[in-house]
């Protein structure tokens, strides 16, 4: 740890890359993640490391898959429509196994939509964007800190489980400033080697990097295998933070930069009498079901914030159930939910 | 205790510059800060703005729907916020380019004719910094002296170590024409 700096999220989300040992990072560059792709522009070739500014998001996210084959730390990032270009290979990584760290900073939607924060990207994430049974673990930081700590997170987990990780920011937290201590470097030669890499041949059998069989019992297995490290991951890798809930009546279920304008929300309605919580999932996938589930059997509303139509909101209810009420608030299209909007919602549960 | 300031005006009339350059001021002064950039057009041309918060313990909301302050350094600028303003906030308002009154009664505001000393400091490139000192002198939120510290070493660090003493005297500027 050194001194503490004032930084962007998505500086910070590229040097916590970069101290995380990635190797090789790919894109194309997209608004509001630009000061990422620069950062590393930058960075990586001083570093010795590879830099591709790629020809689309097809060719950043192909080569990812390259560079994970081999056993590197790899990453790629972008915005809403340049994820959505690359969700075909992450459904090739996720079913050969790969561990990857993919960013969405994510914007306004559908279709090319704005460049405005938005948080309309949660289903594509965490229900899997691409095609087949496949997970990755979300992980959706909520300070410019914290979008450091999970992007080192990130890369440990991709390569404890094999699996493509994904950081779900969003416009707000890419652009914004604050200061961060950031993380000390990791020992890249103190990692684990990975023995299934594809790293030359000499002296032992090939190793090799498919997602494809044509025999339908053996595709089974490999899916059954894809399943059995899911519940492992949702056994082991749930994370939440909850904030003042321990007398809350009603709670606030938000993440990433929704989460952190509820806390400024929980001040002020406290002030006013109203006993008000949030539950914050850190892990999207996968989401913090049990926690969530015990949280709503003492309190009297779940009220669900996104920058979404209500995607998240399809989580918490089934975590909640009947036992709280489960509004839901949300804006879309880039409009960013403010604090005393949000309180004026809360207001319409409190008694 | 938080405070916010949203910094607007025109694209090139260095709101973003100013806002980063009192975010470090605040946050080399022990303060916790959020700064939170209008991005995208508005950067091109048109209107821009930013938002610094600044307390003592850790930044809730970046985003700020009732800020304690407003640098208004045009006309739309102080047309779009100034219903904002929590009452007894401070208003610093570039009477230079701005031809009415501040509606509200309820704010302590302080015109500055920011064109006018940036002429007299010897550069309209500099009235970001005449406006910054105006509020610093204001609002007391950070000593002048540690955000000129803060901006020498963000514009050497730059390699623009050469604007400094212009910026410094728009600082002071803008700090003694407050009142």
């Amino acid at each position: 740890m050194g001194e503490k700096v004032l930084l962007r999220g998505n500086e910070v989300i590229a040097e916590a890359a970069i101290r995380a040992g990635c190797q090789c990072y790919f894109a194309y560059p997209i608004t509001p993640q630009a000061e990422l792709l620069e950062h590393m522009a930058v960075n990586m070739p001083r570093l010795g490391r590879t830099f591709v500014q790629a020809e689309s998001e097809l060719g950043a996210i192909n080569m990812v898959y390259g560079a994970a084959s081999v056993g590197v730390r790899t990453m790629t990032s972008s915005s809403s429509p340049g994820i959505s270009l690359k969700q075909e290979g992450i459904s090739y990584l996720a079913g050969s196994s790969l561990p990857a760290v993919i960013v969405n900073v994510v914007r306004g939607g559908p279709g090319l939509g704005d460049i405005a924060p938005s948080q309309c990207d949660y289903f594509q994430a965490t229900k899997g964007g691409g095609h087949g049974d496949y997970h990755m673990i979300v992980l959706g930081p909520s300070t410019v800190p914290e979008a450091g700590t999970l992007t080192m997170l990130a890369f440990d987990l991709a390569d404890k489980y094999r699996t493509p990780v994904m950081i779900l920011a969003d416009g707000m937290l890419g652009q914004m400033m604050e200061p961060v201590d950031l993380p000390d470097p990791i020992d890249v030669a103190s990692l684990p080697k990975k023995a299934w890499a594809t790293t030359g041949a000499k002296g032992r059998d090939p190793n090799i990097i498919l997602s494809f069989d044509l025999d339908p019992e053996v595709l089974k297995r490999m899916n059954l295998e894809l399943q059995r490290r899911y519940r492992e991951i949702e056994k082991n890798e749930v994370r939440y933070e909850e904030v003042e809930t321990g007398d809350a009546d009603i709670v606030i279920a938000a993440y990433g930069t929704t989460a952190r304008i509820a806390k400024t929300v929980i001040r002020m309605a406290r002030a006013e009498g109203i006993k008000l919580g949030l539950f914050r999932p850190i892990t999207l996938w996968p989401f913090p079901y049990a926690p969530l589930k015990k949280l709503s059997e003492r309190v009297s509303t779940v009220l669900t914030v996104e920058m979404s139509a209500g995607q998240m909101w399809e989580d918490v209810r089934l975590a909640v159930a009947e036992r709280a009420e489960t509004p839901f608030y949300g804006e879309m299209g880039g409009v960013v939910p403010t604090p005393r909007g949000i309180l004026r919602e809360v207001k319409k549960y409190a008694h | 205790m938080e405070r916010s300031v949203i910094i607007a005006g025109f694209g090139g009339q260095g709101v973003i510059l100013a806002g980063k350059i009192l975010a470090q001021a605040a946050m080399n002064h022990g303060l916790e800060v959020t700064w939170l950039p209008s991005y995208g057009p508005e950067m091109r041309g048109g209107t821009a703005n930013c938002t610094v918060v600044m307390a003592n313990e850790t930044v809730g909301s970046p985003i700020v729907d009732e800020p304690t302050s407003l640098i208004a350094m045009n006309l739309p600028s102080l047309d779009k916020f100034e219903q904002m303003v929590a009452k007894g906030g401070t208003i610093i308002v570039n009477s230079s380019l701005v031809n009415r009154e501040v509606a509200r009664n309820d704010l302590n505001v302080i015109k500055l004719p920011l064109n006018d000393l940036g002429a007299k400091v010897g550069n309209m490139r500099a009235i970001n910094m005449i406006a910054l000192g105006g509020y610093v002198k204001a609002t007391g939120v950070v000593p002048l002296e540690v955000v000129k510290e803060t901006m020498a070493q963000m514009l050497e660090k730059g390699g623009k170590g050469k604007f400094v003493p212009l910026n410094a005297k728009a600082l002071d500027e803008g700090y003694n024409a407050a009142h």
